[in-house]
């Protein structure tokens, strides 16, 4: 077996390669030039974008497509990815079970073992072969710990993974307006029930539209830059998405308007952010962020837990919270914001994912309060 | 009312007990974390655990402690003279849970106003009981098996035809699942039925399962009903065997985000529903072709899977347990290891968790070596790795049975290949990696053994590697690949025909060197404190540097039989010893039963192997001052020789001097040197050889052979004919594999000394003496301390060989020194250079910590004093465990190969006191009404009558076999007579044992033959297998008779261990 010898690469790291086929060179470089050398396990191509990590055990397929990390290179901690393979393609209520989205949203992926064997009754398609298919670049044979803990310590970083031949530039996504790439392109209806609510789609997960469609409350789902005030709905509900919220002018001054009218409003994530942005609030970039499904969250002034479902790089300032609202939730362990809630008006939003998907479901009950708002 | 409001004062612990299958060493870690938790908010702590190797039961943890049974009357007396205000039952296992149970049902709790705290009597009810289980479950609409609670076998017939066969029996209320198993016929239901029955008052049948996928989550949750998931585990063994049994890893791994979070929301919604406040864990069975699932059951306490999950993810369950059972809810508490996060969150894991189980049938003669539902391993390794097959294989190795890992171990399975995955003994998973290698197809293998694949294809990737080792050059690459996926230095050389030391070389040159790595409970996301570390391949960044100053400690290794949790107070107390004395400790362990394997014990923790290689890695890299390996048992001592050739500084007696004790060749002429007596011995390359020496010496022989091929290793012979059946079957006798022949000695006793010594002097020593006479292994003998009936002149002739010893073999630490005494001749039989297992015993006995002065000498500290150690006005008696009725088929009796799991120790103002107490406190029960009483020889016979007559006098019952039955009738014993089985005769002993006739048996066995199928073996086994109390020996038969004819059970006092006092 042809063993690649690697020495004409400036190693800062000491790879942890096999030396089975491994069909070429491949490796991480960090915008630090720090590099990681590893083995291809996805498409060969050169891919870039901003390094985060994520320290969940379970849902590899649900987190790749979750819009959110449209311009990441996902890095995960657990060691061995793709055991489950990737389930059965199909939709129900004309949304795909298992997938958040119709497309995998990752940049490229880093793990430390690829199963290359996979096994499950639900699974057709091995991981490798998923993400060929759909020419995302992945590497794996890194030691991901020792990447978690730069990025912890220096903050995430852009990167890019090289496969394959060629390069390609550094490439930060947080400059651009990516809730345009992963909004829906026009209005669509998912009929449920009487109660209707209309959903601003910042990258929204699937998973928040069945939630509410399995409560038998009717979807509109809207584009990003739609002036919703217009759309006849018994409330709204603002989405997750990646990037940063200050991009996003056209929504919050949409939201502005909107919440003059008194009518429920629920925000998730990017949601909770945008909507404390158009009440007049403030919000930051986290040095690493939040990405797991192990994040305590407790309702402010109660002695209650939730354990919660992660995904977010921005966090509302909880010192900047403009008059009339309140601290909702906070993290046990930073004490950042997890929610806020206006004190009279029917205003609310969680920084976490009630919706899980990937990760706990203790939150799932916001949808059900929510959805009493609803008239 | 919260608990919050109320302020306790004292509380009382209940502990486990002895050692046994089933309820093992971790119940010392969560005891010993709920101690530190009620100290932590100064309430007073009363203990109640009679297993005196513990670490809970250490001077400086609880304020009392009563080494007394657990059991209805015992605890009810000590809760009337201390008068707690709250009760915790759930860290004893099921011991306690059960204990708790009798005292609250008898009002006992209520009278006395003890408040249970953490979950109610109640909830736990509901969880054990199996029909309120169900209902509990129904009412949330969550799926449980299907089964039907009967008390009679004939409803066990009728709710098996309901279900339809294959069914599963399982006993309520038992721990271990003692009694549980597969029924695939009428027949075998009617003969499991009536078994179990005669233990427990009901038996489930339930729905079969198996082959579907065993999972675990352990569960939190605080009385504000903050609720979370701790760990989820996945049986590597699908259902049908028992966890305990099963390879088992953390996290999951062939769970779907789906199947994963469905379960946890279920274990939730279950959890609150049932009310429980604390810790708990919950099982499921989960199909493996579509999206059911079953919930098998919920322990509503600290567990065997609690412990392993609290080391494998490093989240402290029975501390936080503890806590949230003295009313603080989760978001008040820290995380400990990270001391920056909270005790409210769920760990991640950046790593996979292996953990295998030891089994020791083979030390069984006759024993049933198929594993199923029914626990029978008696301890457990975790192995830490970045890949499964990394961590299995240092799983196996740990597991310390001889194999190199997953592959090239040389084993034979006797029943076929296929056969072996059918059926599963404990060689399964060699068999699995062996089809693997014949290159039977993975789907075969799955349908075998319901393994998943997932699972079989990585065992795949171990035997790909094996083969390209065998068929490449072994290059940079190639040896990096075959450490990533857990080869050791060993292996790789005996497959690339190396020496293990050119490997090492190899690899170093390669710069191929494993990196530290921390578990910190959130994988890496935040910075955390932890001492916590594993080594591994699969890794390019050490996580943290060298410790200063520091002492390594090797710990105990695998619990099995004659070595466990009295290492881990060994070990510990070393560690605390050298942390005094002003070092960085480090310990080398990886139980996951121990208490060594807390992180708040040492600076550092190591959860690795205790190998050559492994050990030499960690040195290499923290360079400490040295090592300490004369506290961990037989695993660390054995590799004092290898470290010392690698200059390794090993602390206290030099290895040298080390091997020239337990080699027998130089121990042997060194004892002839020094002119002390040792019984006559040889080493022998023939059979023919061997004949003639037992002739010379004169019969009984004891056999020692070096290679064994089936049975046990150590037999004692009584004539020729034993002899060569013994070496023609058992072993092989060559050049190669020498037998060592020593002369038996009859109708000695047995003495011990225990001691420390510094520079070549005896420091102090403590002297013991066993109950039996000599032929019983000093780990199944009862021990007495201070000795009764040993002359002082014998005393003194011990010390003055125990000082020559010392001396010669200039011994700095602890020693342990073994004698035959007859009249006054004293014969030497062994000497270990390291703490034994009596050290914990006599340590708390004398009120001397033997290892805190062991590790003072080691580390230079003069320790000269004036120790009392042989005039109390107290008397102790540790007595041994035994687990016989889980390990179907052995043989019960005493015998030189050690049977017992563990051992308890009471106190008392005089032996028959102390005895009295200790056999109790391992479930022993005194007899109510009708004994059977069978003893083989004359001499024996003789020796009983007395006992016999007493018996008498206090109003028992005596039935008899022909002989003894004629032989007391001859001296005017009035008894009545049962039939052997094998006369066909009724009534036979087999009905007056099952039918509950008789409810103590002693049956004192014929001779030093062992022989296969006999009477007297159909006799201890039944009594076994319906759970009526047997003594074999005559020497404790008398003496235990004796103690129930001066003492009654009021006589027995109720002190704690302080009021004891010299």
């Amino acid at each position: 077996m042809p063993i690649m010898i690697q020495n004409k690469i400036i190693k800062k790291q000491e790879g942890m390669i096999n030396s089975e086929d491994r069909p070429a060179i491949c490796k991480l470089i960090l915008e630090d030039g720090t590099e990681f050398c590893g083995k291809s396990f996805g498409a060969e191509m050169p891919t870039a974008g901003e390094v985060v990590f994520n320290t969940g055990m379970v849902g590899y397929p649900e987190s790749f497509t979750d819009p959110s990390y449209a311009g990441q290179i996902l890095v995960l901690t657990y060691p061995l990815i793709g055991n489950y393979g990737i389930p059965l393609i199909k939709k129900e209520g004309g949304v795909r079970k298992y997938f958040e989205s119709e497309k995998i949203h990752i940049k490229g992926l880093v793990v430390s073992e690829y199963s290359k064997k996979h096994n499950h009754w639900q699974a057709e398609n091995s991981l490798g072969n998923w993400l060929k298919k759909n020419n995302i670049a992945a590497i794996e044979g890194i030691d991901t710990r020792a990447l978690t803990k730069k990025l912890r310590t220096k903050g995430v970083m852009l990167g890019k993974i090289i496969a394959g031949n060629g390069d390609v530039e550094f490439y930060n996504p947080n400059n651009e307006l990516l809730a345009k790439t992963v909004s829906t392109k026009k209005i669509v209806t998912y009929k449920a029930g009487k109660k209707s609510v209309a959903l601003i789609d910042m990258g929204v997960k699937n998973n928040i539209i069945r939630s509410f469609l399995k409560r038998g409350v009717t979807v509109v789902r809207i584009p990003w830059d739609y002036d919703f005030c217009k759309i006849k709905s018994s409330g709204i509900f603002i989405s997750n998405g990646p990037g940063d919220p200050k991009t996003c002018k056209i929504t919050i001054d949409n939201i502005k308007k909107y919440l003059s009218k008194n009518k429920p409003t629920f925000g998730i994530c990017f949601g909770n952010q945008l909507l404390a942005l158009a009440a007049g609030g403030d919000t930051y970039k986290l040095k690493f962020g939040h990405r797991s499904q192990n994040q305590p969250c407790v309702e402010s002034g109660t002695r209650r837990c939730y354990i919660t479902s992660q995904n977010h790089g921005y966090a509302v300032n909880a010192k900047k919270l403009p008059a009339g609202w309140k601290e909702w939730f906070y993290n046990a362990n930073d004490n950042t914001n997890e929610g806020i809630k206006h004190k009279t008006k029917p205003f609310m939003s969680v920084q976490f994912h009630p919706e899980a998907m990937p990760g706990p479901t203790d939150t799932d009950f916001l949808f059900d309060e929510f959805i009493k708002m609803l008239k | 009312m919260t608990l919050k409001h109320i302020k306790l004062k004292k509380v009382i612990l209940l502990g486990s007990g002895a050692l046994k299958i089933g309820e093992a060493g971790e119940f010392d870690y969560s005891g010993s974390q709920a101690i530190k938790a009620l100290k932590e908010e100064k309430i007073k702590v009363v203990l109640v655990n009679p297993n005196i190797a513990t670490i809970q039961t250490s001077e400086h943890l609880a304020d009392k402690i009563y080494f007394l049974p657990v059991n209805l009357y015992f605890v009810t007396e000590i809760i009337k003279k201390e008068r707690p205000d709250g009760i915790m039952l759930a860290f004893g296992g099921q011991t306690a849970l059960n204990c708790g149970l009798e005292l609250a049902k008898t009002g006992v709790l209520e009278k006395y106003k003890v408040r249970v705290l953490g979950t109610s009597v109640k909830t736990i009810k509901d969880t054990e009981d199996r029909k309120l289980f169900n209902q509990k479950l129904e009412e949330i609409k969550v799926r449980y098996a299907k089964s039907f609670a009967v008390k009679t076998g004939r409803d066990a017939l009728i709710a098996a035809k309901k279900l339809g066969y294959p069914v599963m029996l399982r006993a309520a209320f038992a721990l271990g699942g003692k009694h549980s198993g597969i029924v695939k016929n009428e027949k075998e239901l009617n003969e499991k039925a009536s078994q179990a029955l005669a233990d427990v008052p009901q038996i489930l049948i339930e729905e079969c399962l198996v082959k579907w996928k065993e999972i675990e989550y352990e569960v939190v949750r605080d009385q504000y009903d903050n609720c979370l998931t701790v760990c989820n585990m996945e049986n590597f063994d699908p259902m049908g065997i028992h966890t305990g049994e099963s390879i088992v890893v953390a996290p999951s791994q062939t769970l779907t985000n789906h199947e994963y979070h469905k379960l946890r929301e279920i274990a939730i919604k279950t959890v609150r529903h049932l009310g429980i406040v604390g810790e708990c864990n919950i099982q499921y069975a989960v199909n493996t072709k579509s999206d059911d699932y079953r919930v098998i059951e919920v322990n509503a306490r600290l567990s065997r899977s609690s412990a392993l999950a609290s080391k494998a993810t490093g989240y402290p369950l029975a501390f936080i347990a503890a806590k949230l059972a003295l009313g603080h809810s989760l978001i008040e508490l820290p995380n400990s290891i990270t001391r920056a996060t909270q005790a409210c969150f769920e760990p991640a894991l950046d790593y996979i968790v292996v953990k295998m189980p030891r089994w020791d049938l083979k030390k069984f003669k006759n024993s049933y070596h198929a594993i199923g539902s029914e626990m029978k391993s008696v301890g457990e390794v975790m192995a830490v790795g970045r890949k499964f097959e990394e961590a299995l294989q240092k799983a196996i190795r740990m597991l310390d049975i001889g194999m190199y890992g997953l592959v090239q171990n040389n084993i034979k399975f006797a029943n076929g290949l296929s056969e072996e995955m059918k059926n599963p003994t404990e060689q399964r998973i060699f068999a699995v990696a062996e089809a693997i290698k014949k290159g039977i197809r993975i789907n075969d293998i799955y349908k075998y053994t319901g393994i998943d694949k997932w699972f079989l294809y990585k065992l795949k990737n171990i035997v790909d590697a094996e083969l390209k080792l065998y068929s490449e050059k072994l290059e940079k690459n190639l040896l990096l690949e075959a450490k990533q996926v857990g080869f050791s230095d060993k292996q790789i050389a005996k497959i690339t025909n190396h020496k293990t030391s050119e490997i090492r070389d190899l690899r170093k040159k390669y710069k191929i060197l494993p990196v530290v790595k921390q578990i910190d409970t959130l994988a890496a996301e935040y910075p955390a404190k932890t001492n916590y570390l594993y080594m591994t391949y699969n890794g390019s960044e050490n996580d943290l540097g060298p410790e200063k100053k520091s002492i390594i400690t090797l710990g105990s290794g695998v619990y099995r039989i004659g070595s466990s949790v009295e290492f881990d107070w060994c070990a510990v107390n070393a560690t605390i010893t050298a942390k005094k004395i002003g070092y960085k400790t480090i310990m080398i362990n990886y139980n996951p039963e121990t208490v060594s394997t807390d992180y708040d014990i040492c600076d550092r923790l190591y959860f690795d192997e205790i190998s050559f290689e492994r050990v030499l890695d960690i040195y290499e890299f923290e360079n400490p001052v040295g090592i300490n390996l004369s506290v961990g048992g037989q695993i660390a001592n054995n590799l004092a020789m290898e470290l010392y050739k690698a200059k390794v500084k090993v602390i206290g007696t030099s290895p040298k001097n080390i091997d020239r004790a337990e080699n027998r060749h130089k121990f042997s002429s060194l004892l002839d040197k020094l002119k002390i007596n040792q019984p006559a011995w040889k080493e022998l390359i023939s059979i023919e050889h061997a004949k003639n020496f037992a002739t010379k010496v004169g019969y009984p022989v004891l056999v020692r052979p070096s290679y064994v091929l089936s049975g046990a290793a150590m037999n004692i012979v009584p004539d020729q004919e034993s002899l060569v059946n013994c070496l023609e079957q058992a072993t092989m006798v060559s050049p190669e594999h020498p037998v060592v022949i020593s002369k038996f000695i009859t109708n000695a006793r047995e003495i011990e000394i225990d001691g420390v010594a510094q520079k070549g002097k005896l420091k102090i020593y403590a002297i013991s003496e066993h109950v039996e006479n000599a032929g019983i292994h000093s780990g199944d003998a009862t021990l007495v301390l201070p000795p009764q009936r040993t002359y002082l002149e014998t005393v003194r002739r011990c010390k003055v060989i125990t000082k020559k010893i010392i001396q010669a073999l200039n011994i700095t630490g602890p020693f342990n020194i073994q004698f035959l005494a007859v009249n006054n001749s004293v014969k030497v039989i062994e000497c270990n250079l390291r703490a034994s297992r009596s050290f914990p015993f006599v340590s708390k006995v004398t009120k001397y910590n033997f290892i805190e002065l062991a590790t003072k000498a080691m580390l230079g500290h003069d320790i000269s004093g004036n120790y009392n150690t042989l005039d109390f006005d107290y008397v102790a008696v540790k007595v041994p465990q035994f687990s016989y009725s889980r390990i179907k088929g052995a043989d019960p009796v005493l015998y030189v190969e050690m049977g017992s799991t563990g051992e308890v120790a009471c106190f008392g103002e005089g032996i028959k006191e102390a005895l009295q107490k200790a056999m109790y406190a391992t479930g022993f029960k005194a007899p109510r009404k009708n004994i059977l009483i069978s003893v083989g020889g004359l001499e024996n016979k003789i020796e009983m009558i007395e006992a016999c007559r007493k018996l008498i006098s206090m109003g028992y019952h005596i039935y008899s076999t022909h002989h003894t039955y004629d032989f007391l009738n001859e001296n005017g014993i009035k008894a009545i007579l049962v039939h052997k089985i094998s006369h066909h005769k009724k009534p036979d002993v087999l009905d007056v044992i099952k039918g509950g006739k008789v409810d103590f048996v002693i049956n004192i066995p014929n001779s030093l033959k062992k022989e296969i199928i006999s009477d007297g073996y159909l006799m201890r086994r039944a009594a076994i297998d319906y759970n009526v109390p047997l003594i074999t020996n005559v020497r404790l038969a008398k003496l235990f008779i004796d103690s129930i004819y001066k003492k009654k059970l009021p006589d027995l006092r109720i002190k704690s261990w302080d009021e004891y006092k010299k």
